[in-house]
C-alpha cells in the first residue's frame, strides 16, 4: 500500500509539502536541563533519598517505556495501516528522542552514585553476583539502544520529513526499531528479576 | 532492503560501531565488577584499544565512501555529538565525584570518549545513508 506523498515504484506520487514536525522537540530541552541539574545536585549532595528517588523513578520509567514500546506499541504498530503508522511515528518518535537518553543517563548516573554510597558496587557486597548480572544486562541494552534503536529512531524521522519519503526505508527502519525495542523489553524483564532479588537480598 | 531504497555500497559502520561499543562496555564491566580492589588494567586497556581501533577503521572506511551525503552527516553529527558529550560529561562527573583516580579513571575516561564519538557517528551515518 503506497504511503500518501511517497514514491511508489514506477508511479511517482504528486509532490507535497514536507511534514512539519520537530525531530527533537525543543520545548522538551529545558525540562531535560532541569532534570540533569537535579542529577548533578543529587550526586554532589551524595545523600540517600535524592539518589534513590532519581534511580528508582527514572529506572522504573526506563523499564516501563521499554516494555510498553516493545510489547504493546510495537505489535500494534506492525498491524496498523501504513499511513496510520506514519502518523503515530511522527508523534511518538520525537518524544522518545529526548526521553530515552535522559531516562537512561539519570538512571545509570544516579544508580552508580547510589551503589557507591550504599556499598553495593563493592565486590565484597554479599549479592555482588547479581550486581554484576545487572551490569551485563544494562551493557547489552546499551549496545542495542545506542547501536540500533537510537539511530533508527532519528533516521526514520529525517525520512518522514522529506517531501517524498521512501516507504521501503521507513519500513526497514521501523522494523529495526520495533525488534530492537522488543529485545530491550525482554532484557528489562531480567532487570526486574535482578533488582527485586537485590532488594530482597 | 528492497530495490527502491537509495542504499549504496557502504562500509559496515553499524556493525563495527556496535562491536566497538560492546568492547568498551565489557571493559567497563570488568573494572566495575572488581571495585574497590586493584585489578590488572591490561584486559580493559586491550579492550579499549580494540574499540578505538574499530572507531578509527570505521572513520577511515567511511571517509572513502563514494557519493556519501557528507553535508547531512555533519549536520546531524554535530548535534548528536553535543548531546552525547553532555551525557558523557555527566557519567564522567559521577566517576570523579566518587574519587576515582589513576589508571582506572584514565581507561574509563577514554572509553567514554570513544562512546561520545562513536554513537554520534553511527546516528549521523544512519541518517545520511538514506539521503
Amino acid at each position: 500500500m503506497p504511503i500518501p506523498g511517497t514514491h511508489a515504484e514506477g508511479r511517482p506520487a504528486a509532490p507535497r509539502a514536507p511534514r512539519d514536525f520537530q525531530i527533537v522537540p525543543l520545548m522538551g530541552l529545558p525540562i531535560v536541563a532541569v532534570i540533569f541539574a537535579g542529577l548533578v545536585a543529587a550526586i554532589i549532595a551524595n545523600r540517600l533519598w535524592p539518589l534513590m528517588f532519581l534511580h528508582v523513578v527514572f529506572g522504573a520509567a526506563w523499564t516501563i517505556i521499554d516494555l510498553f514500546l516493545g510489547f504493546v506499541i510495537g505489535p500494534i504498530m506492525k498491524r496498523l495501516p501504513v499511513p496510520a503508522r506514519i502518523e503515530l511515528t511522527t508523534r511518538l518518535m520525537p518524544r522518545t528522542v529526548i526521553i530515552m537518553p535522559t531516562v537512561v543517563t539519570v538512571t545509570l548516573a544516579a544508580g552508580w552514585q547510589l551503589g557507591t554510597l550504599m556499598g553495593t558496587v563493592n565486590s565484597s557486597y554479599y549479592n555482588h553476583g547479581w550486581i554484576v548480572a545487572s551490569y551485563i544486562v544494562v551493557g547489552c541494552m546499551a549496545v542495542i539502544a545506542l547501536g540500533l534503536l537510537s539511530p533508527a529512531n532519528i533516521a526514520v524521522l529525517f525520512e518522514l520529513r522529506k517531501p517524498e519519503p521512501n516507504p521501503a526505508v521507513i519500513q526497514s527502519l521501523m522494523k529495526r526499531f520495533i525488534y530492537a525495542a522488543g529485545f530491550t523489553g525482554t532484557l528489562q524483564l531480567a532487570t526486574l528479576v535482578i533488582m527485586t532479588k537485590i532488594r530482597v537480598g | 532492503m528492497t530495490a527502491n531504497t537509495p542504499e549504496r555500497a557502504l562500509p559496515p559502520v553499524t556493525g563495527l560501531a556496535m562491536a566497538s561499543l560492546a568492547l568498551i562496555i565489557i571493559g567497563g564491566i570488568y573494572l566495575a565488577a572488581h571495585l574497590p580492589q586493584q585489578v590488572p588494567l591490561m584486559p580493559a586497556v586491550v579492550l579499549l584499544a580494540a574499540s578505538a581501533l574499530l572507531l578509527a577503521v570505521n572513520l577511515a572506511l567511511l571517509a572513502r565512501a563514494q557519493g556519501f551525503a557528507w553535508r547531512r552527516f555533519f549536520a546531524v553529527g554535530r548535534w548528536a555529538l553535543l548531546a552525547y558529550l553532555v551525557t558523557a560529561g555527566l557519567i564522567e562527573f559521577a566517576f570523579l565525584r566518587d574519587g576515582m583516580h589513576g589508571g582506572i579513571l584514565v581507561v574509563l575516561t577514554l572509553s567514554i570518549i570513544v562512546y561520545a564519538i562513536h554513537v554520534p557517528v553511527l546516528i549521523a551515518f544512519t541518517v545520511a545513508r538514506y539521503e
